[in-house]
């Protein structure tokens, strides 16, 4: 009886010291790790949308909360004028979550273009949305609202072959940024007259 | 055959020199060894984590019950390799994106498992230290040199400088998972020749 109260408190102690040292040094680290992902995951996807901006998008940022949670948005100047912002939404893929990175006009509501950010899609087959630019073009141009369906459910997306999920992942993800840009919009507009060329 | 603190660290780099000869973490060394980048990386989180495993455990093992020793140990080793992994984050992003799940993953490397058991639980916490620091170099000798065997062959290159003229038809081979088995197999004969001498 005695030993195996000893092996609870011991497993207790170290459990317990291991997650406390860990939280902490995550919550220190946590600014560090998002302006990483910032650099090298997300930057990377907001410049390949707004290759037209002429400031840094990434440096250019405001965020607003959703449904309680805090929402980055890049906003990038085009021909002078603050009308792209990129924000990131997300849909469940083959192999968990899949983050989209949307960049939409504010002045005509139009999707400008999309690109993906995280994904654990199977390599070979729903990977290739990392650089299957013919399947992402056909988002640009769309009104950001309403239904992106593929072509199986109804909606006009041409998925890519073999890798039906990973597409409706990324159609679902792109609904979910329209859904959010409709719901605060105004805001969006707001804010992004707050920067300037 | 008590052996000095020296003797305890220099038999990591030669006699008992992971994966040659405790033919052990043989999973990291085959994946990762694509780069001499990834593989220095992956040779030092793993020091990292053996010399502070080590060191931990031959403390705590006057506490630690037999029973439990197993889950004691792997709770300490996640720990530290969780702090790896964080600092990796916030300090090295691209090579924490090159070396991806197999970060996480050396909490299941034999070799700091088996160094744990077989020799900080039984010894004192300075000759624990020079064993763990002794095994991770050499693990990360290893590692450099099967990455720049397989890096030169199979790209041409070293850390991006083009080693031979440009009529060489890279090895592309090597660089897959066979070229890795291969390489090991290699290696280890010719370090079975040379101590057979």
């Amino acid at each position: 009886m005695r030993e195996m109260v000893k092996m609870v408190i011991v497993l207790v102690v170290l459990s317990s010291l291991s997650g406390g040292l860990l939280a902490g040094l995550k919550n220190k680290y946590q600014e560090r790790i998002d302006n990483q992902i910032l650099t090298f995951v997300k930057g990377p996807a907001i410049h390949s949308i707004l290759k037209d901006a002429s400031n840094d998008p990434v440096a250019d940022r405001f965020s607003l909360s959703i449904n309680d949670a805090e929402k980055v948005f890049f906003v990038g100047i085009i021909d002078g004028v603050p009308r792209a912002v990129a924000f990131e939404a997300f849909g469940g893929g083959y192999g968990g979550d899949l983050g989209v990175m949307v960049a939409v006009d504010v002045q005509t509501d139009e999707i400008i273009n999309i690109s993906v950010t995280t994904h654990n899609e199977t390599p070979g087959i729903g990977s290739a949305v990392e650089t299957d630019t013919d399947f992402k073009n056909q988002f640009a141009g769309k009104k950001a609202v309403g239904d992106f369906k593929v072509k199986n459910d109804g909606g006009e997306i041409t998925a890519m072959s073999g890798a039906t999920v990973t597409s409706k992942a990324v159609c679902s993800a792109v609904q979910r940024a329209g859904d959010m840009y409709q719901q605060v919009k105004s805001q969006i507009k707001d804010q992004v007259k707050n920067f300037t060329g | 055959m008590a052996k000095t603190i020296g003797q305890e660290f220099v038999k990591g780099l030669w006699e008992e020199i992971p994966p040659f000869r405790l033919v052990l973490g043989l999973c990291p060394t085959l994946a990762v060894t694509k780069s001499v980048e990834n593989g220095i990386g992956m040779g030092l989180a793993t020091t990292f984590v053996l010399v502070c495993a080590n060191i931990l455990v031959s403390l705590l093992s006057g506490v630690i019950p037999s029973k439990i020793r197993i889950a004691c140990f792997i709770i300490i080793i996640a720990t530290f390799v969780t702090v790896v992994e964080l600092m990796m984050q916030a300090y090295a992003y691209q090579l924490f994106q090159n070396l991806g799940i197999f970060i996480p993953l050396i909490v299941v490397n034999c070799i700091v498992l088996g160094r744990s058991e077989a020799f900080a639980s039984k010894n004192k916490v300075v000759p624990s230290f020079a064993d763990g620091l002794g095994i991770g170099i050499g693990f990360t000798i290893s590692l450099t040199v099967i990455s720049a065997v397989r890096e030169s062959l199979g790209t041409g290159k070293i850390m991006g400088n083009q080693l031979f003229g440009s009529s060489f038809e890279p090895f592309s081979f090597m660089v897959e998972a066979p070229g890795a088995f291969i390489c090991l197999g290699l290696l280890l004969c010719v370090m079975n020749m040379v101590s057979s001498k």
